[in-house]
């Protein structure tokens, strides 16, 4: 059985994965989508490791809660990329700087 | 009720009907036409002239008591009330009489004067409440009320030169009288607030009582100890330098000519300029305890008497001429208050009223028979054509020259003796000026009368068939200035000044060392032998001589008057241009004010204000916001950059700060 420790820093890799992926990327916004999920499970990771060595399981309840929100969001964002694609013909993020100062 | 209240009660009246009638005039003229508007404020003037007539013959035949009351107090700041009240005494009840006599004429007058003109109604609106702001001032018992009148004075005369405003010339004589009078009321102003903190009082009664305690009093000006008496008298004079047209302030009572005649005769020579002269002979308690300031007044009306006359040889303008001999008279008066003669000064204003207010008025009939043709080049032989206009002129003239027994003699020649016997430093320079314009005001004034009335006809062809003596309306208040020309000065000298118990009374107050018409009584045994022996004065050769001089270069050997123009041409020239004064204002004040406003706009305005503060404040933001904007680059993932160091940032500082 792993630590506790193992499993932080797992997620902590996730997270940062997620991360550098959100900042890296320049091409697709599918990546960014991406990322964002690894991040959201990063979260999960961690609220699971701790309810197991904490004995408390409202954390699983609420990585429950997560997925389905995460699983919610993936849908109208994928929507939203597939309007916006219909509409400019590119999901690269270079192209997407309309709020640019 | 008893005596004193409704004493109170018609001196209120006197002056509230003005007021009224001033209100109907202006408000109302229009929908209640001519004849009813001037029937209605004439006879609210009549009226009042008759309650002031009442008034005099209370406080100054049947000697009552002065009264001080408070009609209503305007504000209280601390232990000073500022009150709207009134001093009836001798003196006040005096001047209201003079003031609403003149004006009750000049009334009258102008409905004949002005019966052409679109702005009817007006002019009788802003006459009344002229007389109204004058009477203010009379009867005012303190610094505060004074000053209301002193402005409303000042404002009226204003709106009455710019009369016709559809004409440059008196819109800029209008704004001359109100920026030269604005000078004044700075000292004025400053006056008052150095009254006030010396004796925490605007009240005269309490002012004068506490003078005697303050007089050796100084105050540091650029470090060097100076009576505060003589810096009061000195603000205060500054004030009645501009009212009463003393040099340098005088330059704005020539161009005043542009407006109305009977605003020339009721503002510019009987009422409104003796503001001055009646306000210092009120303060003579404040003024008789400063023996330099008497001394400055002496000097400055010596040379406003003799040098002022002086320019009125070369006008052409008839009005022009008239009103340099009221600056001129301004002048006499002003030397009997350096003199503290103030009861001959006051003697002077009264005479003076009369005979200047007929003679702008008969000029004004002049005027009015020639269309309004003002240059004497342009008249000649009106004699004929204008009898009463021509035998009220001429009294008016004798009056001024001083000849004997008319009004103006008595009068003058007391201001003449008084500065004789005056001891104070430049009393003498004064009496010379005094004696050589006894000798211009004839000159001048006959000049004007001969080139008139006199001499071959040099009036335009298509005039001619129409000359005809003015209407009644017009002729009637000359013929009634006339009687008080000719007679004033023989009633009034006795009574006035050499009477045990004096008109005017406690209202003047003179040091004993000062008291030369004291000494002038000892010689005095009765009007009519002062008129008898007028023969063996100076002053009337000096007269008789510039009658002469007059006749012989205006009638005899009008040829004379040119060769004397060419042979001093410089001499001209700086009568022409009034010894430069005009000039002198225009380059250093006018074109220093523009200059100074040129560069306030072009440094303060264009540079400081919308330079740097409006704009300037626009510009950094613009430059701060180009610059921050540059952060914004639209880019997801330089957010998340930003986001991510962020958090960093702060967990940092949680964990180790």
């Amino acid at each position: 059985m792993p630590s506790l420790t193992e499993y932080l820093t797992l997620a902590a890799l996730l997270f940062g994965l997620g991360l550098a992926g959100i900042i890296l990327n320049r091409k697709s916004i599918i990546v960014l989508l991406m990322s964002i999920e690894l991040i959201l499970l990063s979260v999960n990771t961690n609220f699971v490791a701790f309810s197991h060595f904490l004995g408390n399981s409202v954390g699983q309840v609420f990585v429950f809660f997560v997925l389905t929100v995460a699983a919610a969001e993936a849908a109208i964002g994928l929507a939203i990329l597939v309007v916006l694609y219909r509409k400019r013909h590119t999901i690269e993020v270079e192209n997407l700087d309309a709020l640019k100062g | 009720m008893n005596v004193d209240q409704s004493l109170i009660l018609i001196a209120l009246l006197m002056l509230l009907l003005p007021l009224v009638g001033a209100g109907i005039a202006g408000l109302l003229g229009h929908q209640l036409g001519r004849t009813t508007t001037h029937r209605i404020v004439n006879s609210l003037i009549g009226l009042s002239f008759f309650l002031s007539f009442y008034l005099f013959f209370i406080f100054v035949i049947k000697r009552h008591l002065a009264i001080d009351h408070t009609f209503y107090t305007w504000a209280t700041a601390g232990v000073v009330r500022f009150n709207v009240a009134f001093l009836l005494d001798p003196l006040s009840a005096t001047m209201a009489m003079i003031v609403l006599f003149i004006s009750f004429m000049v009334h009258i007058y102008t409905i004949g004067y002005m019966h052409d003109d679109p702005g009817y109604t007006r002019f009788f609106s802003y006459m009344s409440l002229f007389t109204f702001s004058m009477l203010i001032l009379v009867l005012a018992n303190n610094f505060l009320l004074l000053f209301f009148g002193w402005e409303g004075v000042g404002l009226v005369s204003y709106l009455l030169i710019g009369f016709w405003f559809k004409r440059d010339s008196a819109v800029l004589g209008g704004l001359k009288a109100f920026l030269v009078n604005r000078i004044g009321d700075i000292g004025f102003l400053l006056a008052i607030a150095a009254v006030f903190l010396y004796f925490n009082s605007l009240n005269y009664h309490d002012v004068f009582l506490q003078v005697p305690l303050i007089t050796t009093k100084t105050m540091s000006v650029f470090n060097h100890p100076v009576s505060v008496i003589t810096i009061i008298c000195l603000l205060l004079f500054i004030g009645a330098m501009a009212k009463s047209a003393q040099v340098p302030m005088h330059v704005w009572l020539p161009e005043s000519m542009e407006g109305p005649t009977p605003i020339s005769a009721l503002i510019h020579a009987a009422t409104m300029v003796t503001a001055g002269i009646y306000m210092v002979a009120r303060m003579s308690p404040l003024f008789e305890y400063s023996p330099f300031m008497l001394s400055t007044i002496l000097v400055i009306g010596g040379t406003t008497a003799f040098f002022m006359g002086l320019l009125a040889i070369v006008q052409n303008d008839i009005k022009r001429v008239i009103a340099y001999s009221t600056i001129s008279q301004l002048g006499y008066m002003a030397v009997a208050l350096g003199a503290s003669a103030y009861d001959a000064a006051i003697f002077h204003l009264i005479t003076h009223a009369f005979f200047k207010a007929l003679l702008f008025l008969a000029a004004g009939s002049v005027i009015i028979a020639l269309h309004h043709e003002q240059d004497m080049r342009k008249m000649g032989g009106l004699a004929a054509y204008l009898p009463v206009t021509y035998i009220t002129f001429v009294i008016g003239t004798l009056a001024l020259c001083a000849l004997p027994p008319f009004s103006g003699f008595y009068s003058k020649d007391i201001i003449i003796e008084a500065v004789q016997l005056s001891s104070l430093p430049g009393a003498y320079y004064a009496y010379l000026c005094v004696l050589a314009a006894a000798f211009v005001t004839p000159l001048y004034m006959f000049r004007t009368l001969f080139l008139t009335f006199h001499t071959k006809s040099r009036i335009e062809d298509s005039l001619k068939g129409h000359i005809h003596e003015s209407p009644w309306v017009v002729l009637i208040p000359l013929i009634l200035l006339a009687i008080p020309s000719v007679i004033a000065g023989q009633m009034l000298i006795g009574p006035m000044l050499f009477s045990q118990t004096k008109l005017l009374g406690d209202a003047i107050f003179v040091l004993p060392q000062h008291n030369v018409l004291e000494t002038l009584a000892t010689k005095y045994h009765g009007a009519n032998t002062m008129a008898l022996e007028a023969g063996t004065t100076g002053v009337f050769w000096l007269a008789m001589a510039g009658i002469i001089t007059a006749w012989l270069f205006n009638v005899r050997f009008p040829h004379w008057s040119d060769i004397l123009k060419k042979r001093f041409y410089w001499l001209y020239v700086i009568l022409q241009n009034k010894y430069g004064f005009d000039q002198f204002n225009q380059k250093v004040f006018v074109k220093g004010t523009l200059e100074t406003s040129h560069l306030f706009y072009d440094v303060g305005d264009v540079i400081v204000i919308d330079g740097i503060a409006v704009n300037g404040s626009g510009r950094v933001i613009r430059w701060f916001a180009q610059t921050m904007r540059r952060m914004q680059t639209g880019y997801l993932y330089h957010y998340a950059l930003v986001m991510l160091l962020g958090i960093l940032f702060f967990l940092f500082w949680f964990m180790w700060g």
